[in-house]
């Protein structure tokens, strides 16, 4: 099974990095995209209030993420599906999309971050937390996202389908870190952010073991 | 008379409920007054909806395993009426808080969250009906409405409680149940929730029967 997931993880990789538009075009995405509201709000440096910057930075992470995750089941052909259906289990395959997706959200996620302390100042006071905040949140997004896709794609994967589908689930999971990240700008105490931390921890195993649990079902279809 | 005792009791227990409801002495309590007879309107609403929604999940579970149509039938118009439901019971809040807290929506968790479910079972919806083969529509319908409702438990139970709210049972304001729901609003409240969850699944076996029956004529005229 460790064997499957890390062999398939390994194939999303080199996929992705053998059609390199698609991963540099959701990288520009996010920083085209943070630049737009930048240029939106006519900001400069410090000159936006943080709770503002916190909703702008997850907003943008969000859409990319839609974006990036949305192609997780289509960029493969029927047949190539069809040979993966044969040789892999579905809850390897599920799994090893789960984590590569994590590690591109959180890619996004960084990339975002970066951007963001560039042109719009970087407020966050206790950085530990924050990346250990974007890392949950990247892990619920992709937990989601990935699932959805899974829907969005048999049902002719059009990209309104994947929003809606997607939009209320994440809901929980997009609120949880955008207090976690509120409390990292304001350097409140650790304790303070724990309750939070365990409360996203958990809606992320929650909705990545139905996905585990549902993926065999909508992988038969 | 054997397998309709349950409308009958519905119909019994709703008029008890409008009847008492309306006109029973209810407990004055400041700011609440009258309003506090909402309870039996709008929280029963809620009460309905969760259980019904978990019935549809469980027939969601059961298509999954058996394949079987007829559990589908029965897990999408539980949902139906479950979100008339849903709509009911967020346009009796709103109502609810403008008398209470001087304006229909007024940013309260609970509200926020229980919108976002509203918006999470409208997606259901359209994602069933932008599927054309019935067996596919029911699988992959029937997928969704397990994941969404795993993410809609902890939307409505968990996220509300960490914040401060203005809802009664949130932040520190005291429930029904602490002090104000005394014997009296019990002895119609919970007989409120099983007449309206009586009458929610009324509803849907009336909608599960005209869908079987719909089904069976097309099969008839294919076939023919």
């Amino acid at each position: 099974m460790l064997k499957e997931i890390s062999v398939l993880i390994s194939k999303e990789v080199t996929l992705e990095w053998r059609q390199k538009f698609a991963l540099n075009g959701i990288l520009l995405y996010v920083v085209s995209a943070v630049f737009i509201t930048y240029l939106s709000l006519g900001a400069q440096k410090g000159n936006i209030s943080t709770p503002i910057w916190n909703a702008l930075y997850w907003i943008i992470i969000l859409f990319s993420a839609v974006n990036a995750v949305a192609k997780s089941f289509v960029q493969e052909h029927q047949g190539r599906q069809l040979y993966y259906y044969m040789i892999a289990s579905p809850e390897a395959i599920i799994l090893s999309k789960i984590i590569y997706n994590t590690g591109l959200t959180l890619i996004l996620a960084l990339l975002g971050y970066g951007v963001f302390s560039v042109i719009l100042g970087n407020p966050i006071q206790d950085q530990g937390l924050f990346l250990l905040n974007l890392v949950l949140g990247a892990m619920g997004f992709s937990a989601c996202l990935t699932m959805v896709s899974g829907i969005a794609s048999k049902a002719g994967n059009n990209a309104t389908l994947m929003a809606i589908l997607s939009f209320p689930i994440i809901i929980p999971i997009l609120l949880m870190a955008i207090r976690i990240s509120k409390n990292a700008m304001d350097g409140l105490d650790r304790s303070v952010s724990m309750d939070y931390l365990f409360t996203l921890l958990a809606i992320n195993a929650i909705v990545a073991v139905t996905g585990y649990i549902l993926f065999p079902y909508l992988w038969r279809s | 008379m054997r397998q309709s005792w349950w409308k009958i009791l519905a119909i019994a227990l709703l008029l008890y409920t409008l009847i008492a409801g309306l006109l029973m002495e209810a407990p004055r309590l400041p700011i609440l007054n009258e309003t506090i007879r909402a309870l039996h309107f709008h929280v029963t609403m809620w009460f309905g909806m969760i259980l019904m929604l978990v019935v549809a999940v469980y027939y969601s579970i059961k298509y999954l395993r058996t394949n079987d149509l007829r559990n589908d039938d029965l897990a999408i118009e539980f949902t139906n009426a479950a979100i008339l439901f849903g709509v009911l019971g967020i346009v009796t809040g709103m109502l609810w808080a403008k008398f209470t807290w001087g304006d229909y929506w007024s940013g309260d968790p609970k509200q926020n969250a229980s919108a976002i479910g509203i918006l999470m079972y409208f997606a259901y919806l359209i994602l069933r009906n932008s599927l054309t083969d019935s067996q596919q529509r029911a699988r992959i319908g029937a997928i969704y409405n397990i994941f969404a409702f795993a993410a809609f438990i902890p939307l409505i139970f968990v996220l509300p409680r960490l914040t401060d709210s203005l809802h009664p049972g949130n932040g520190g304001n005291p429930g029904f149940n602490a002090y104000d729901l005394d014997s009296k609003l019990r002895a119609v409240f919970y007989p409120a929730i099983i007449g309206w969850t009586l009458l929610g699944s009324w509803i849907a076996t009336v909608r599960v029967r005209m869908r079987r029956v719909e089904r069976t004529i097309e099969d008839r005229m294919i076939n023919s």
